[in-house]
C-alpha cells in the first residue's frame, strides 16, 4: 500500500507527559512524525497537537486506535481527505547583496509576503500558506541568499464541523 | 486537622479497600514506612522489589482486585521494571508506588534519583508524578479507577519526598477526578449478526483467552458454550476460564497447544474469539491460522482487533457484556441446531482419539509430565498453580485440569522466568485457605528463590515443585531441535541443595529421584504445613510437545510420537502434521 500524508488533529489534556507519551507512542509503533505543533484552546486544560506523518490507510488505522487508547487523549481526529484549511509558517533569513536584493523584493510584493525586519546584512521574510507553497518558496529564495529559515509546521483546521 | 502526604495515601488506599501492601523502604519512603509502622497497614516486606510487583500481581490474579506495591526510588525503582512489563503484557491490574526524590531536586541526579516515569511510560497503562500534596488524593484515586477498568494493567505513581512529607487540612483533599470515556455498548445488529453467523455455523469453535478473566466472565462463558454447543480451546492466559474437565474442553491451542485444538482451528469455518489477542505464540503463522474460517473477534481493546488477524465482525467490548448479549439473543431465537455441526463434532471426537495428549512412561526415571498429573490427582484439581517459564509453564497448562477460574496463575505475554514465585506468594495471601503450588523449573526458581524468606517470614505456606532437569529445559529444548544438539550455555546441573536451601530458609525441604519415591513425596509436601520446596529430580532431556516450529502453521506439529495409522484423516483440517520424533 502507498504511505500518503496523513494529518492528524488530537485533543489531549494539558499535562506534563502528555508529548512524550504521543511520541512514544510513534516510535514504539514504528511511525515517524513528519511535523507536529500543539498549543492550547480555548479551554486551558486541553491542548490541540496537530501531527502529520506519511503511512498507508491501515498502519494510519493502527496508529490511531493506540493514540486513543493513551489515558489523557480525548480525541484523535483523521483530517486526511477531509475539508480543513491546512498552513504552515515559515521565516527565512536572506543575505543581502546588490545582486540578489531586487530579486527577493519583487518576490515579496509579488506573493504578498511579509518583511518582518531588515537591516544592510540581512532580511527576515515571513511566508504563510499551504506546505507546497513553502516548498516553492523555499525554492525560490535558495539561489537568492537564503541563509537560514524555520518552519513552523502544518496547523490546520477543518472548515466546519460534520453533524 | 492536618494530615501529612503519608497519611492522606494511606488514607486513600483504604477508600480503595486495599488490604495488602507488598513493599520494601529506602530513604525516600521512609515518611510513608513511618506512618505504616504507627498504622499497622498490613504491609509484607519482600526481599526484592521484583518480588514486590510480581506478588502484587499473583493477589491480582488470584483476587481479582488492584494489587499494591511500594518502593523507594532510584534502585528500588527500576527493580520493579520487569515486574511491571510483565504486568502490562497479560493486562493485570495493579498500582506501582515508588518514592521519588524531593521535587526540588528532580532533575538534577541527585542520589537514588531515576526518572521512573520515563523509564516505564511504554510498559504502563498510564503513570504520574505527583508534583503538590493538593493533588495526590486525586491521583491515587485515578490510579486505581485506570488500573481496573477497561483493558486492565499497571498504573505507577511516583511520590517525591517533600510531598509525602507536606500537610494539608483534611477538608482541602479532593478525592475526585475527571472520569475517563466510558466504553460504547456493544451495537445490538453487531449481536445479531453474529448469532446469525452463529447459527450458520458447520464447523465453529471458540478460542477464549485472558480477557475472559479479567472481565469476570466463565459465567457468561459456560452459559455461551451450553447454548451453542460449540466446541472451546482457550489460550494460555484464560486456563480456568472454562472448565477443562469438559467434553467440550479442547485444551489450548498453539505452538505447544493440543492436536485437536490446532487441528479445529485449521479446519473451522467460525472462530469465536473472546478476550484474547491472537498472540504469536497462539497463531503461530497467522496465514494458516485458521485460513477457512469466519471470525468474531470479541475484545475490549480496539488496538486489538484486526491488528494480527483480520475479522469478519468486531465486537469491542468487555467478554461479559458481550457474552451476556449474545446469550440473551441465542435464548430468545431458540437452540442453535445441533445437526449443523454433528459431523464437525465426530471428527474432532476422531482427532482426540487418534492423537491425545500423552507422554511415554518409564518406570527408572521420573517423567515431569507424571509429576503434574499426580499433583493433579493429589489436589483433586481444587489447588491454585502458579507456574514459573519454560517447560515447566508448559507442563503445567497440558497436564493439569483447571476447572475454575482464577486457578492458573503464570506469565503468558513477557514470560518472565522467576514470576512464578513471589506470584504464588500473593495468590496465597489473596486465598489464604487455597492450596497454592509454584510450578518450577530449577533455572527459574534461582531467579526469585531469595523470597522463601518472605513466605516464611509471614507463613504464607505456598508449595514449590520443582521439576528439577538440570538444564535451562526450553533453551535446551530449541537447542536439540534447531542446533544440532549444542547445548550452549544451559547446563544448571552446578545447582544449590534445593533442600538445604529450603533447610536454611526455615521452610521443608523434600526431594524425589525415582518413580517410586514421586507419590510420597508429593503428597507429605502437600500436607505438611508452612513452606514446602520439593526437589524433583526428572528426566533431564525430555522435550514439550505437541511442538510447532517457531513460523510453522499451527497444523504442522511436531508430536514426538509416531502417529498412529489414519483412519481418521482430518477431512478439511489441512495438511497432516509432520511426526519427528527426537527421542
Ligand atoms: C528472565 C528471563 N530470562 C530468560 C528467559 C529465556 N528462557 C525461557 S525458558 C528458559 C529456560 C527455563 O529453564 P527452567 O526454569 O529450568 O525451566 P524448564 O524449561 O527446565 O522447565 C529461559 C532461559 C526468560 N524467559 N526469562
Amino acid at each position: 500500500m502507498k504511505a500518503k500524508e496523513n494529518t492528524i488533529a488530537l485533543l489531549v489534556r494539558n499535562r506534563p507527559d502528555v508529548l512524550a507519551r504521543i511520541a512514544g507512542t510513534f516510535s514504539g509503533g514504528g511511525f515517524n512524525i513528519e511535523s507536529i505543533t500543539a498549543n492550547i484552546t480555548k479551554t486551558p486544560e486541553t491542548t490541540k497537537i496537530i501531527i502529520t506523518t506519511k503511512g498507508s490507510a491501515s498502519t494510519m488505522e493502527k496508529l490511531k486506535k493506540q493514540l486513543n487508547r493513551l489515558v489523557d487523549v480525548l480525541s484523535v481526529d483523521d483530517l486526511t481527505g477531509r475539508m480543513a484549511s491546512r498552513r504552515e509558517l515559515v521565516l527565512f533569513r536572506m543575505k543581502w547583496s546588490d545582486e540578489t536584493r531586487p530579486a527577493v523584493m519583487a518576490a515579496v510584493d509579488l506573493y504578498n509576503w511579509k518583511v518582518v525586519c531588515m537591516d544592510d546584512r540581512y532580511c527576515v521574510i515571513e511566508v504563510s500558506g499551504r506546505k507546497d507553497s513553502i516548498d516553492r518558496a523555499i525554492q525560490l529564495l535558495d539561489p537568492l541568499g537564503l541563509e537560514d529559515f524555520s518552519r513552523s509546521g502544518m496547523v490546520a483546521l477543518e472548515k466546519f464541523k460534520p453533524e | 486537622m492536618k494530615l501529612t502526604g503519608s497519611q492522606v495515601l494511606l488514607r486513600t488506599l483504604r477508600r480503595e479497600n486495599v488490604d495488602v501492601i507488598f513493599g520494601y523502604p529506602g530513604g525516600v519512603v521512609l515518611p510513608i514506612y513511618d506512618e505504616l509502622y504507627k498504622e499497622e497497614f498490613r504491609h509484607l516486606l519482600v526481599r526484592h522489589e521484583q518480588g514486590a510487583i510480581h506478588a502484587a500481581d499473583g493477589y491480582a490474579r488470584a483476587s481479582g482486585k488492584v494489587g499494591v506495591c511500594l518502593v523507594t526510588s532510584g534502585p528500588g525503582a527500576t527493580n520493579t521494571v520487569t515486574g511491571i512489563a510483565n504486568a502490562y503484557m497479560d493486562s493485570i491490574p495493579v498500582v506501582i508506588f515508588t518514592g521519588q526524590v524531593p521535587t526540588g531536586l528532580i532533575g538534577s541526579d541527585a542520589f537514588q534519583e531515576v526518572d521512573i516515569t520515563g523509564i516505564t511510560r511504554p510498559c504502563t497503562k498510564h503513570n504520574f508524578l505527583v508534583r503538590r500534596i493538593e493533588d495526590l488524593a486525586s491521583t491515587i484515586h485515578e490510579a486505581f479507577h485506570i488500573a481496573r477498568s477497561g483493558r486492565p494493567g499497571p498504573v505507577l505513581v511516583d511520590l517525591p519526598r517533600d510531598v509525602s512529607q507536606a500537610t494539608i487540612e483534611e477538608e482541602d483533599i479532593r478525592d475526585d477526578f475527571n472520569t475517563l470515556n466510558g466504553l460504547e455498548k456493544p451495537q445490538q445488529e453487531d449481536i445479531a449478526k453474529a448469532v446469525e453467523m452463529i447459527r450458520a455455523a458447520r464447523k465453529p469453535v471458540i478460542v477464549s483467552g485472558g480477557g475472559v478473566l479479567l472481565g469476570k466472565a466463565s459465567e457468561e462463558l459456560r452459559e455461551f458454550v451450553r447454548r451453542t454447543g460449540f466446541p472451546i480451546t482457550s489460550t494460555l492466559m484464560g486456563l480456568g476460564a472454562y472448565p477443562g474437565s469438559d467434553p467440550l474442553w479442547l485444551g489450548m491451542p498453539g505452538m505447544h497447544g493440543t492436536y485437536y485444538a490446532n487441528m479445529a482451528i485449521t479446519g473451522c469455518d467460525l472462530l469465536v474469539a473472546v478476550g484474547m489477542r491472537f498472540d504469536d505464540r497462539v497463531t503461530s503463522k497467522v496465514d494458516a491460522f485458521a485460513p477457512d474460517a469466519q471470525i468474531i473477534h470479541i475484545d475490549i481493546d480496539p488496538v486489538s482487533i484486526d491488528r494480527i488477524v483480520r475479522s469478519h465482525l468486531s465486537i469491542v467490548s468487555d467478554a461479559k457484556t458481550a457474552l451476556g448479549l449474545l446469550n440473551a439473543a441465542l435464548a430468545a431465537g431458540g437452540p442453535v441446531p445441533v445437526e449443523r455441526t454433528r459431523e464437525w463434532m465426530e471428527q474432532i471426537d476422531a482427532w482426540k482419539k487418534r492423537v491425545p495428549l500423552r507422554f511415554s512412561e518409564e518406570t527408572d526415571r521420573i517423567k515431569p509430565q507424571q509429576v503434574i498429573r499426580k499433583l493433579y490427582e493429589l489436589t483433586k484439581g481444587e489447588a491454585l498453580i502458579a507456574t514459573e517459564v519454560g517447560q515447566n509453564q508448559m507442563w503445567a497448562a497440558q497436564y493439569y485440569t483447571y476447572d475454575h477460574p482464577h486457578t492458573f496463575i503464570s506469565s503468558g505475554g513477557l514470560g518472565t522466568m522467576g514470576f512464578g514465585f513471589p506470584a504464588a506468594v500473593g495468590a496465597q495471601v489473596a486465598c489464604p485457605d487455597k492450596t497454592v503450588v509454584d510450578i518450577a523449573g530449577d533455572g527459574s526458581i534461582q531467579m526469585n528463590i531469595q523470597e522463601l524468606a518472605t513466605a516464611v517470614q509471614y507463613n504464607i505456606p505456598v508449595k514449590i515443585v520443582i521439576l528439577n532437569n538440570q538444564y535451562l529445559g526450553m533453551v535446551r529444548q530449541w537447542q536439540q531441535m534447531f542446533y544440532g544438539r549444542r547445548y550452549s550455555h544451559t547446563d544448571m546441573s552446578y545447582a544449590p541443595d534445593f533442600v538445604k536451601i529450603a533447610e536454611a530458609y526455615g521452610a521443608t525441604g523434600l526431594r524425589a529421584s525415582r518413580p517410586e519415591e514421586l507419590e510420597a513425596v508429593l503428597k507429605k509436601g502437600l500436607e505438611t504445613p508452612g513452606v514446602v520446596v520439593m526437589d524433583i529430580r526428572v528426566e533431564k532431556e525430555e522435550c514439550v510437545y505437541p511442538m510447532v516450529r517457531p513460523g510453522a502453521s499451527i497444523a504442522d506439529m511436531e508430536l514426538g510420537v509416531e502417529l498412529p495409522a489414519d483412519k481418521a484423516a482430518p477431512t478439511n483440517g489441512g495438511e497432516d502434521p509432520q511426526t519427528r520424533s527426537f527421542n
